[in-house]
């Protein structure tokens, strides 16, 4: 079998097309134990919740090199029932690690935002940990572009 | 589909990176096996340039610090587009958010420093910019996008990086700045900084800055290298088209130097232009040589009627 | 590391129980400690790896950085102000440098 570029093409789309339905945060975690150790340091080993955390990065990144991404979670932010800490990771890094954000009752609100860099298109996940030991989770996907002709 | 059948054309990939300097690759990750593994994603965007949705510049408004841009105009008379786009146009959202955000703006960092310099004297005589010009916000408001001018003691045009080294030697009895040094990136994003919003324009009545024009033009014109491609094969003849996954704009200059996401950094107009030659797989001119300063003189009078946006963000 | 400059934004004044937003912005290389010079020896990491916000020297926010974030590192985040003060903000480097940035708001 020969490959022609049409077949690569076609492979490149097939590709694309599968990445683009939703991530579901079990796959995530069973591809990237690097990042599935960290999590369970994180989270103490609780059961990560989805909803509540919002995690809002490009769909397409211009650059891998300054990727905006932002969190937020949904909180009173009162001494009783605030956000601890929410921690993001980009699974395809060389090291999974990117931040983690510590929230007090003072920030009034658990809302973060940064600029990552990105290796390659890959899943950028972030787990939330609440003053009650609750956690959440949330991934998005972000594909990470090659510039024009000089890459 | 087996991995050896696909070598050819990693072959093909892995040439492209070869011409790339080191000093481009800001991040240690393996470029060229992320040329490789997106080599896919490429080809793909090809395919895609097609489709009309993902080619065209975008319908927004360019508003900093409440200052609305120009980033769309009706081009100047024997143009070849009917209007001009600022290069904001051609990215996406996130990237136009960080330029309208001048907080966010990283490059303001560089223009911060600028000031900075502005005040501190330096060189034989004693003197900092301001010991003559005085508060830039007055003196060089507007100055800056009227360059490159014609200069009647070296019978050449002067860009901003040059005017700067000729004030350093002649005024200060300082060094001339070397080519894309830290500080004459930031100095001339400070300066250019003043005329944020200003329409751009170049006085070719000038002294032979009409000559300069033309040899800019033929320049623009003429292809160059192993991919044989002149500045007018993307930035004209395929504009607003994919280049594999990037964008080609009109390849504007009204905000330099820029920002960009690639290099991190700021980056000035001579860098970006050798950047698009070597890219070409040509021989690079040297930065202000009559090469470089012709085709700034023409690409500039290409933008007349931008907005300043000095500094930009760019991917 | 030379020129390593902080840039802050805090709106000046805010009213009694308000959460204001907070934006920070510092020239920094974020050497990732992956890359390598032009001989191909590994170039070391450094980076700014812990920032804090403090206000009237209570914590209100902090980050630990990683090597993936960008170059230029930029941070936004959100203070509730229930009186007048002063923010501290403070970037620790992976070479023992500390930077500063301080800013007032005043609440009524």
């Amino acid at each position: 079998m020969t490959v022609t570029r049409r077949q690569i093409l076609a492979f490149g789309a097939a590709t694309a097309a599968v990445t683009l339905v939703g991530i579901p945060v079990s796959k995530v975690l069973a591809a990237a134990p690097e990042m599935d150790a960290k999590i369970k340091e994180f989270t103490g080993g609780a059961t990560p919740g989805e909803g509540k955390l919002t995690l809002t990065a490009p769909e397409i990144a211009e650059n891998g090199n300054t990727v905006p991404i932002s969190v937020s979670v949904d909180s009173p932010m009162t001494a009783e029932d605030h956000v601890v800490a929410v921690m993001v990771l980009a699974e395809g890094n060389p090291s999974p690690g990117v931040a983690t954000f510590h929230f007090t009752p003072l920030s009034g609100k658990a809302e973060a935002s940064t600029r990552i860099r990105l290796a390659k298109t890959q899943n950028v996940v972030a787990v939330a940990r609440m003053s009650d030991g609750s956690v959440y989770m949330a991934a998005s996907e972000v594909k990470v572009t090659i510039g024009g002709c000089g890459g | 589909m087996t991995k050896s059948r696909v070598n050819p054309v990693r072959g093909v990939g892995h040439m492209g990176r070869t011409i790339v300097s080191k000093n481009e690759i800001k991040w240690g990750l393996s470029v060229s096996l992320f040329g490789v593994g997106l080599l896919s994603v490429g080809l793909l965007s090809v395919g895609l340039s097609i489709a009309p949705a993902q080619a065209d510049p975008v319908d927004d408004t360019l508003v900093i610090d409440g200052k609305e841009m120009i980033t769309r105009t009706a081009a100047p008379e024997g143009h070849p587009f009917k209007e001009v786009l600022s290069g904001w146009l051609f990215r996406t959202e996130e990237t136009r958010a960080l330029e309208a955000d001048s907080f966010q703006n990283p490059a303001m960092l560089g223009v911060d420093e600028g000031a900075e310099i502005w005040e501190t004297v330096e060189g034989t005589a004693g003197k900092s910019c301001a010991s003559c010009h005085g508060d830039a916000a007055e003196s060089m408001a507007g100055i800056g996008a009227h360059y490159p001018k014609w200069d009647p003691e070296t019978k050449r045009p002067v860009n901003m990086e040059l005017k700067i080294n000729q004030c350093r030697e002649k005024n200060m009895g300082a060094e001339a700045y070397k080519f894309d040094a830290r500080e004459q990136k930031a100095l001339t994003s400070f300066i250019k900084y003043q005329s944020l919003g200003d329409p751009m324009s170049i006085d070719l009545s000038q002294g032979d800055m009409r000559a300069w024009w033309d040899k800019g033009k033929e320049l623009y014109y003429t292809r160059t290298g192993q991919l044989n491609l002149a500045c007018g094969s993307c930035h004209e003849a395929s504009m607003g088209k994919m280049i594999r996954a990037d964008h080609l704009s009109q390849g504007q200059v009204n905000g330099f130097p820029t920002y960009r996401l690639k290099q991190q950094g700021l980056v000035s107009l001579h860098n970006r232009l050798r950047g698009c030659i070597r890219d070409t797989r040509a021989e690079m001119p040297k930065a202000f040589s009559d090469d470089l300063m012709a085709i700034e003189v023409y690409v500039t009078w290409r933008g007349t009627g931008l907005s300043m946006e000095t500094p930009a963000v760019r991917h | 590391m030379a020129n390593v400059k902080p840039r802050v934004k805090v709106p000046k004044t805010a009213s009694k129980g308000e959460i204001i937003t907070l934006k920070t912005l510092i020239s920094h290389e974020m050497e990732s400690g992956q890359r390598k010079d032009k001989e191909g020896k590994p170039i070391p990491r450094q980076i700014l790896h812990t920032f804090t916000c403090a206000f009237n020297g209570q914590d209100v926010f902090s980050c630990d950085m990683e090597p993936s974030i960008s170059a230029n590192p930029y941070l936004e985040f959100d203070a509730k102000v229930e009186e007048s003060g002063t923010f501290v903000f403070t970037w620790l480097d992976d070479d023992g440098s500390t930077y500063t940035a301080e800013s007032k708001v005043a609440v009524s």
